[in-house]
């Protein structure tokens, strides 16, 4: 009844092999830029849904909205199918020769993870007591300048937690722009599975990188938040 | 220095700032005191609008405060501000709490500011301490190293919203001592606080305040000596001998 034979051999050795870890770059590469985008998309984001201003704060409640409510996987198909019809030749014949796929995916991941990261920032600014925006307003910082240099580094050591749920998010997610054919894990361990039919094999390789690559992350940060930031904030 | 024009402020339906005319001038210790909820807390604050006011005018060092063309930044920075709970950064060491504001606003070199700081910290008798988080400092420690980053901008007044009130007992002297300091390097100081003895010895003039308007004004001597206002007598009575 269990007549499978495995062959991890598929999958550790050969050109497979190779196929694996050039997904694993390109979902490195995913990952790295997502993140480093939408952290700092999010933060944009969640200092203008608390200006005073009505239109920022309408637009940027608008964005929260679009982009935590509609499924990743339909952002993903509209910028890659859908911003080519808008989107004037130029930038388009630009895109084509820079990796569309890529892009689109990169302009998807980040923009929808930015809406998550933002209402966690966000939550975390309103952790901070009103007296240090008070303090940092007397010392003559305006208001932006209050937030950038005094209330958001406090805020986002707050909000290292849900962050690393976004970035690990993020990676985990990445795996949909196979669905546009970027080459990355998922998709090389799907090729993988094509040509040899070892689909536990594969799927089990890629299912062990995303692991790996989820651990490190909140490993790092972790270890990031105990060495430099708990000591700033007065703990241990 | 300060000059308040019939100053008016409103919180909803409460008159907390009630027909305010003072007139503070360079160099001068202005001390103001009055039950809670009096309104001097509110007072000190629109001194660098962190409340703006309603009706009247109020005018710091020149610039009319409700004038939209006042640069309200610039003037915040030339008034240094010290709170109750003293609001210095968690996230930054003592001396980066001094320095961040003359390094980003007055564009002031790192090196220099960091040595005017240490200057300060010199000053206020903690210059051991310059690499410790507020955290790991005792509130009277933190209330001194929130004077040094108020005078690191070196500023043309002072405001003291009740310094000592949140400190132990054994830490309001290392406090108030800085602050006597202060006053006699001629630096226009505004103090709200229930410290009657610092009253006494520093002030040119002590404010009495109730129910948002000012009920008395006066020379310390002729403050403690010989209240004129009823509420005035009963508050010194209350605040002096407590138990009686």
């Amino acid at each position: 009844m269990f007549s499978y034979q495995f062959d991890w051999s598929v999958v550790t050795s050969g050109q497979y092999f190779e196929w694996l870890v050039s997904g694993l770059k390109i979902t490195l590469e995913l990952s790295v830029w997502s993140i480093i985008f939408s952290f700092l998309l999010g933060l944009i984001i969640a200092v203008m849904r608390m200006s005073n201003v009505r239109p920022i704060l309408w637009f940027s409640h608008a964005y929260l909205e679009f982009f935590r409510n509609t499924p990743l996987l339909v952002q993903i198909f509209f910028w890659y199918f859908g911003s080519y019809q808008i989107l004037p030749k130029a930038i388009n014949d630009w895109l084509n020769s820079v990796n569309f796929e890529f892009a689109a995916a990169v302009i998807a991941l980040t923009i929808y993870t930015s809406a998550f990261i933002a209402e966690d920032i966000r939550s975390g600014v309103r952790s901070i007591p009103k007296e240090q925006m008070e303090a940092a307003r007397s010392s003559g910082f305006s208001y932006l300048r209050s937030m950038r240099y005094i209330i958001l580094p406090q805020a986002v050591r707050l909000t290292i937690p849900p962050l690393i749920n976004q970035f690990l998010n993020v990676t985990k997610n990445s795996s949909l722009a196979m669905t546009i054919g970027v080459a990355e894990i998922t998709y090389q361990a799907r090729q993988v599975e094509s040509y040899t039919f070892k689909g536990f094999e594969s799927f089990t390789a890629a299912t062990l990188v995303y692991l790996g690559l989820s651990l490190v992350i909140a490993g790092l940060m972790t270890l990031y938040n105990r060495r430099v930031l708990s000591p700033m904030m007065g703990g241990k | 220095m300060i000059r308040f024009e019939a100053v008016h402020k409103w919180f909803k339906d409460l008159h907390v700032l009630n027909d305010i005319n003072l007139h503070v001038k360079q160099g001068e210790v202005v001390v103001v005191c009055g039950p809670s909820g009096s309104g001097k807390s509110t007072l000190i604050r629109t001194i660098n609008k962190l409340e703006p006011i309603q009706k009247g005018r109020l005018f710091v060092d020149g610039k009319d405060m409700s004038d939209r063309k006042t640069d309200i930044n610039r003037l915040r920075a030339e008034i240094g501000f010290v709170f109750q709970q003293f609001n210095l950064y968690p996230h930054l060491t003592a001396i980066k709490n001094i320095t961040l504001a003359p390094i980003k606003i007055r564009k002031l070199p790192k090196k220099q500011a960091e040595e005017e700081a240490m200057a300060l910290l010199e000053r206020v008798g903690l210059a051991d301490r310059r690499d410790s988080y507020p955290s790991q400092l005792s509130g009277g420690q933190q209330q001194r190293v929130a004077i040094a980053r108020g005078l690191a901008m070196k500023p043309k007044i002072m405001c003291f919203d009740e310094p000592t009130s949140a400190l132990d007992p054994e830490m309001i002297g290392e406090v108030l001592q800085v602050m006597q300091g202060l006053a006699h390097t001629g630096m226009t100081l505004m103090v709200v606080t229930h410290e009657m003895g610092f009253a006494r010895e520093v002030a040119d003039r002590v404010i009495f305040m109730d129910y948002g308007v000012v009920l008395e004004e006066a020379s310390p001597e002729e403050f403690f000596r010989n209240p004129k206002h009823e509420r005035a007598q009963l508050f010194l009575k209350e605040i002096l001998s407590p138990m009686h």
